[in-house]
C-alpha cells in the first residue's frame, strides 16, 4: 500500500528511472540482497532495500535525515549484484545525497570541508593550485607541461589529486613519469592548471560542483592536443568515462593498468630485476567490480621475474572495498561513529592470510588508507603495501623506491 | 529585526606573501583571496537570527579581493540583500580606511544591527569592528561567541566570554555593532548547485562611496617576511633519517625513555 506522503519519493524513483542508468528503482522486489551484500548494510539505517521501501511506502523525510545516507563508500556491490539491474550507486545514493542537502540538511563536516577544498582550490586536500607539479621537482625525466608548452602528444597524463600532491603517493608519481618515459611514450600534464575530475563529488550528491568542474575542464582539455588520456585514478577513469560524456565531453580514456597493460611485450624486455615476493592484488571497484577489468593488473604483476602472485579469498568481482570511495576517505570519522568498520582494516587482514609479503594496489587512496590499516592490524612490518607501479619500476631498476 | 552584515576578503594564506616593489605594502596581484573566518560566523549568526525571529539579512562589502564568490555564496545562504561598495583594488582596505566607506553605507542602510568579525589576519592598523561602531556612534561589544533576540524589543542577548572562565550573558541596545568572534554553529554548508543558481539570479546593488579610500590609520614604512632565526634545526635527509633525527631529539629533551 502506497501511502499519499510517499509521493516525493515516488517522484525521485521515477525520475531516476528516465535517466537510463541501470533498471527503474520502482522495480525493485525487495529481495534484500543488496542490504545483505553491503559491506555496511549492518550498520546502516537504511540499507539500499529499506532505502527504496521507505521511499516508495513514506517518502523521502526520514531518508534525508538519516546519516546512514553518508556511509555508502561506492563500492557498487549491491549494484552488480541486483537482479533487476537497478543502478543503486550511481544514481540513487547521489541523487539522495543532493536531495538531502537542497532540504537544507548538513552533509558531515569532513565532507564540507572536502567540496569546498576542490571548489577553491580544485583539489581535495586544500594545497596550493601552484604547488600541483612540484612532485616533479629534480625528476631524472622531463616532465612537459603541457599548459606552457601545448604540443601534440600520445598520452595526455591527468596526475590526479593524491598522486599530485600526498607525499606517498608522489613516490609513485614520479615512478609512473619514469614508465613512461622509458616506454618511450610522448606525454605531458596540465601542471599547475590541472582540476580535480570531480568524480568524488559526484558521489558525494555534489552534482552543482561536479559541473563546474566538468566545465573548468572542458575548457582546459578542448586546448589540447593528445590521442587519450591515462590517469592513476580508477574514479576519474569512471567520471571521464561515463559522466563525461553526457555533458559532451568525450576522450578516450584509460587507467594506467590497462594503459600498461596494452603494452605487455614492451614492458617484458625492460623487467629485467627480480622481485622476489608474494604478491596479493586488491581490486579496486571502479575498475574492478564496476568496469571488470580483472586480468590486466594480473598481467602486469606477472609479469615481474621472481614475483609470486596470490589471490585473496574475496577477489576481483567480490573483493572487498577499501571503504575509501564514495567520499569515503573523508568519512571514516562518520562512519565509525555510526557503528560501521573501518573496510580497509578488515580487507588488510584479508591480505595477509594469504600470507603475501607486498599487497599490491592501483588507486591512489589504497596505500594511505592499507598503510594505516596494516599498521592499526600491527602488520606493518610483515606486509608492505605497494602500487604495481612502484613493483614495475623496480623490476624495471628506474630510481627511488619508497621506504615503506 | 534588519541585520547588516560586513564581509571582508582577505589574502589566502595558502600562497605565500610576498612583498611588492614598494617594500611598504603586500603584492596584491600575487595573493588569493578567501572571506575573512569570523566575518563568515558573523553572517551564519545574522541567518540564525533572521531564521528564528524574521527580518532581512543584508551583507555589505567592499569590491575588493575576488569578492563576487563570497557575495554569491552569501545569496545562496540566505541573505536578502548584497550591497557591494566601489574600492580600488590597488589599496588593501586597512580597517580605519574601510571602516570610513562601511560606516557611510551602514548609516544609510540603517539596519538594527551590525554583525562583523572580531579580527582579521590583515588589520594593521586596529580592529574594523570597533573603528565602524565608533564612526557609527552605536554601542560596540566584542569577542562575541553568540546572539539571541531579547524578549524586549530593540536590544539584544549577546554571549561574551571574559578572562578566568567567566561567561557573560549582556543584554545590549540597538543599534550596536557586535564583533563575532563565532557563531551559534558553524557556517552551513551550501551545495554548489544554489550558488550557479544564485549567480545568475542575484544582482548585487552597487554602491559608490565620499569617503574614497579614507583616511590611513598608519604608515607602513617597512614590510618583509620574519627573518629566520638560528635556533630551529631543520632536518634534512630521507623519511627514516628525519624520523632517527626526531628520536634523538625527542630523547635528548627526555621526552622518551
Amino acid at each position: 500500500m502506497i501511502a499519499t506522503q510517499s509521493r516525493q519519493g515516488l517522484e525521485l524513483l521515477e525520475e531516476l528511472s528516465r535517466t537510463g542508468d541501470g533498471k527503474p528503482p520502482l522495480g525493485c522486489m525487495q529481495c534484500g540482497l543488496c542490504a545483505a551484500s553491503c559491506p555496511l548494510g549492518d550498520a546502516m539505517e537504511f540499507p539500499p532495500r529499506k532505502l527504496i521501501l521507505e521511499a516508495m511506502a513514506r517518502g523521502l523525510d526520514r531518508v534525508l535525515a538519516s546519516p546512514s545516507l553518508w556511509m555508502c563508500v561506492g563500492c557498487y556491490t549491491c549494484s552488480l549484484r541486483c537482479p533487476r539491474d537497478i543502478e543503486l550507486t550511481d544514481r540513487l545514493w547521489p541523487a539522495l545525497r543532493d536531495r538531502s542537502m537542497q532540504a537544507g540538511f548538513q552533509p558531515p563536516a569532513e565532507l564540507q570541508e572536502t567540496f569546498q577544498n576542490v571548489l577553491k582550490y580544485g583539489n581535495v586536500l586544500g594545497k596550493s593550485p601552484r604547488q600541483r607539479l612540484d612532485w616533479a621537482k629534480d625528476l631524472d625525466v622531463r616532465v612537459l607541461d603541457l599548459s606552457k608548452e601545448p604540443r601534440p602528444v600520445e598520452v595526455l597524463w591527468l596526475v590526479g589529486c593524491y598522486p599530485s600532491y600526498y607525499p606517498r603517493n608522489r613516490v609513485v608519481t614520479r615512478a609512473f613519469a619514469r614508465i613512461l618515459t622509458e616506454l618511450g611514450v610522448s606525454w605531458g600534464v596540465l601542471g599547475a592548471k590541472e582540476k580535480a575530475v570531480g568524480e568524488c563529488d559526484r558521489m558525494f550528491g555534489e552534482e552543482g560542483l561536479f559541473e563546474t568542474l566538468v566545465e573548468e575542464n572542458r575548457k582546459l582539455l578542448a586546448q589540447q592536443d593528445f590521442e587519450r588520456i591515462v590517469t592513476l585514478d580508477p574514479h576519474a577513469f569512471r567520471a571521464l568515462q561515463n559522466f563525461y560524456p553526457r555533458y559532451g565531453v568525450w576522450y578516450p580514456v584509460e587507467h594506467y593498468t590497462t594503459f600498461l597493460a596494452g603494452r605487455l611485450e614492451k614492458l617484458r624486455a625492460l623487467v629485467v630485476r627480480p622481485v622476489e615476493a608474494t604478491v596479493t592484488y586488491h581490486d579496486n571497484c571502479c575498475v574492478g567490480r564496476r568496469a571488470g577489468c580483472f586480468e590486466p593488473p594480473r598481467a602486469l604483476l606477472q609479469l615481474i621475474p621472481g614475483l609470486k602472485l596470490v589471490e585473496m579469498e574475496r577477489n576481483r568481482e567480490n573483493a572487498l572495498c577499501c571503504g575509501g570511495g564514495g567520499g569515503g576517505m573523508w568519512l571514516d570519522g562518520h562512519i565509525v561513529a555510526q557503528g560501521g568498520k573501518r573496510l580497509s582494516d578488515q580487507r588488510i587482514l584479508q591480505a595477509a592470510q594469504t600470507g603475501a609479503d607486498i599487497l599490491a594496489v592501483s588507486c591512489p587512496y589504497e596505500l594511505s588508507r592499507f598503510e594505516d590499516a596494516a599498521k592499526v592490524a600491527g602488520l606493518e612490518s610483515r606486509l608492505k603495501v605497494r602500487d604495481i607501479i612502484e613493483l614495475l619500476a623496480e623490476s624495471m631498476d628506474l630510481g627511488e623506491r619508497s621506504d615503506s | 529585526m534588519n541585520i547588516g552584515v560586513v564581509l571582508r576578503q582577505v589574502p589566502d594564506l595558502i600562497e605565500p606573501l610576498e612583498v611588492d616593489a614598494s617594500g611598504t605594502a603586500l603584492d596584491l596581484s600575487a595573493a588569493t583571496f578567501v572571506v575573512n573566518e569570523t566575518d563568515d560566523h558573523a553572517l551564519e549568526q545574522a541567518l540564525l537570527l533572521k531564521e528564528s525571529g524574521g527580518g532581512t539579512v543584508t551583507v555589505v562589502a567592499l569590491d575588493f579581493g575576488e569578492v563576487d564568490n563570497t557575495l554569491y555564496t552569501a545569496a545562496a545562504k540566505g541573505a536578502d540583500r548584497i550591497l557591494k561598495l566601489a574600492w580600488d583594488e590597488s589599496q588593501s582596505p586597512t580597517p580605519h580606511r574601510a571602516a570610513a566607506a562601511l560606516a557611510e553605507a551602514l548609516r544609510t542602510l540603517a539596519p538594527d544591527l551590525v554583525l562583523v568579525g572580531v579580527q582579521a589576519h590583515d588589520e594593521l592598523d586596529g580592529a574594523l569592528a570597533p573603528l565602524l561602531a565608533a564612526r557609527l556612534g552605536w554601542p560596540y561589544v566584542g569577542v562575541i561567541r553568540g546572539v539571541k533576540q531579547a524578549a524586549e524589543g530593540g536590544s539584544v542577548v549577546v554571549c561574551k566570554e571574559f578572562p578566568g572562565a567567566v561567561m557573560a550573558r549582556l543584554v545590549v541596545r540597538l543599534p550596536a555593532v557586535l564583533g563575532i568572534l563565532g557563531a551559534e554553529q558553524p557556517p552551513r554548508y551550501v551545495p554548489v548547485s544554489r550558488i550557479r543558481a544564485a549567480m545568475k539570479s542575484t544582482r548585487f546593488e552597487e554602491a559608490a562611496h565620499a569617503a574614497g579610500t579614507g583616511p590611513a590609520g598608519i604608515a607602513v614604512t617597512h614590510m618583509a617576511p620574519p627573518p629566520a632565526g638560528a635556533r630551529a634545526e631543520m632536518i634534512a635527509g630521507s623519511d627514516t633519517e628525519v624520523a632517527q633525527r626526531i628520536v634523538e631529539i625527542l630523547a635528548q629533551k627526555g621526552l622518551l625513555k
